[in-house]
């Protein structure tokens, strides 16, 4: 799509001020629901998702329990009021996609065979949307997992990068992502050097793809730092607090 | 070879713990010469052994393990427990009543309805079926009054204590009967409502500060707070 205003301007910024390889700031926490096993909030530009999990529970219908493994059920939804103009609450056929890759993402970072014939249930609520949205709720969901106390292999991880103006860029915003010439999401889990997740929607040569795909993990190695500390941060000033505490009266 | 982290540090699933000739233990794994961390917890150093001990994560039955249990379901052969666990116990009819038995002869609700609480014991878990729980034993069965209350069941061995001095100590400064479920049940039962109260607060401050040092004392001194304001209270 022929873009209808300048996307990057003179001094090389972009529509919302930042450079090419800079992230959109961003915000997590995780525990905010007391129902949920496990749950997490991000804010990534203007996105603002929230995920529970639900489980490991015992899979119901029962047949559709896996003998040697948990089956993890995805749900990734966008909130009638997160658009612009009022989304139907019912699944899209995009909504419906991205349940499937958001968990195919996850998959491999879960010990899905410590609990067999059960079931994990990933709720992914979008409260707001702006581009980037499959990997923000991916890393949330990630989170929420290791809030639950799930055992996973790695915390998930996901940026995505793309092409504006003929020049790569990291972490689309949601007129980028519109406008621009390409788009292409990824997700790696660092421990095991891995990536779970790879679209893309436009198109790169090869050198491009190359080097999108190299900006692309440098994001997400950026993000996955967030990521713990987020994840940290919950527990961490509570320890510290009451430790000072103790050694100040002893 | 070198262990990357010091102990009791808080870690997050992924992190490398250690690198080199080391056992994973507990809520770790290895891969490619390196021991990671599988959940949010703390590390624990036990020579080649590093483990972690999760802050949050789900029941798993193990047998021997005491649990609290509501019945969800009566079938013709038992009772079906939620034990908070991915799985539902198995409470067989032979576990309750001696021979001989049926549902001809005798309708199993009259014995364990729906929403009844049992203290039980696990008999039989293997992940390929479900658990099979048993009431025959001292201090098993069915409760009559008292309240139940969750914790997250990582934190189970906090409140009981090292060779159970938490949980005694609760005991003691409370006078209440506790049965603590390894699945993160507690039953509290006691004469004094206000005691009952105070004992859920205590198992409220061992939810929220499990992973810090020294928590018996601040217990402790809780309780016995608490049991001054009340004599306060009596006073005018």
């Amino acid at each position: 799509m022929k873009s209808s205003r300048k996307l990057i301007d003179e001094n090389g910024l972009r529509v919302d001020g930042r450079r090419w390889d800079e992230l959109r700031p961003v915000k997590m926490e995780v525990g905010l629901l007391a129902n949920a096993n496990g749950s997490s909030y991000i804010q990534q530009g203007k996105n603002k998702i929230m995920v529970a999990v639900y489980g490991p529970k015992e899979a119901h219908p029962k047949h559709l329990g896996n003998p040697d493994r948990a089956i993890i059920r995805c749900r990734f939804h966008m909130a009638p009021f997160s658009t612009e103009e009022r989304k139907s609450p019912a699944p899209s056929r995009r909504e419906v996609e991205l349940s499937k890759i958001i968990r195919e993402a996850l998959e491999p970072a879960v010990f899905s065979e410590y609990y067999p014939r059960s079931m994990i249930d990933v709720f992914i609520e979008v409260l707001e949307s702006d581009g980037g949205s499959r990997c923000a709720g991916t890393m949330a969901a990630s989170l929420a997992l290791a809030d639950a106390g799930i055992p996973l292999r790695d915390l998930v991880a996901a940026c995505a990068v793309g092409k504006v103006e003929g020049q790569i860029v990291l972490d689309l915003n949601d007129v980028e992502d519109k406008e621009g010439e390409a788009d292409m999401p990824v997700a790696v889990i660092p421990a095991l050097g891995r990536i779970s997740l790879l679209q893309m929607d436009g198109q790169f040569t090869e050198e491009e793809f190359a080097e999108a795909l190299e900006l692309a993990q440098k994001g997400c190695r950026s993000l996955y730092e967030i990521q713990k500390q987020a994840l940290k941060q919950r527990y961490l000033p509570e320890k510290e607090a009451l430790e000072a505490e103790e050694k100040g009266g002893k | 070879m070198a262990v990357l982290v010091e102990k009791r540090q808080l870690v997050t699933p992924g992190e490398p713990l250690a690198e080199g000739d080391f056992i994973a233990g507990e809520n770790s794994y290895q891969s490619e010469g390196k021991i990671y961390s599988q959940k949010l917890g703390l590390a624990e150093i036990d020579g080649k052994k590093i483990s972690v001990v999760p802050l949050k994560g789900p029941y798993m039955p193990a047998v021997g393990d005491l649990v609290v249990g509501q019945v969800v379901d009566v079938s013709m052969g038992g009772w079906h427990v939620d034990i908070n666990a991915p799985y539902t116990a198995i409470l067989p009819i032979s576990e309750v009543k001696g021979k001989p038995f049926g549902p001809r002869l005798e309708a199993l609700t009259r014995i364990f309805g729906i929403g009844e609480i049992l203290v039980s014991k696990v008999i039989a878990f293997d992940r390929t079926r479900d658990p099979v729980i048993t009431i025959q034993g001292p201090g098993l069965g069915k409760v009559r009054d008292g309240v139940v209350v969750g914790l997250t069941p990582t934190k189970v061995p906090r409140l009981i204590g090292r060779k159970g001095s938490m949980i005694s100590m609760i005991k003691r400064e409370s006078g209440c009967e506790i049965v603590v479920g390894q699945n993160g049940r507690i039953y509290i039962s006691g004469r004094n409502p206000e005691k009952v109260e105070l004992v859920i607060r205590a198992v409220r401050m061992v939810e929220e500060q499990a992973h810090t040092t020294g928590l018996t004392d601040r217990i402790k001194a809780f309780l016995e707070a608490g049991k001054e304001v009340k004599t306060d209270e009596k006073q005018p």
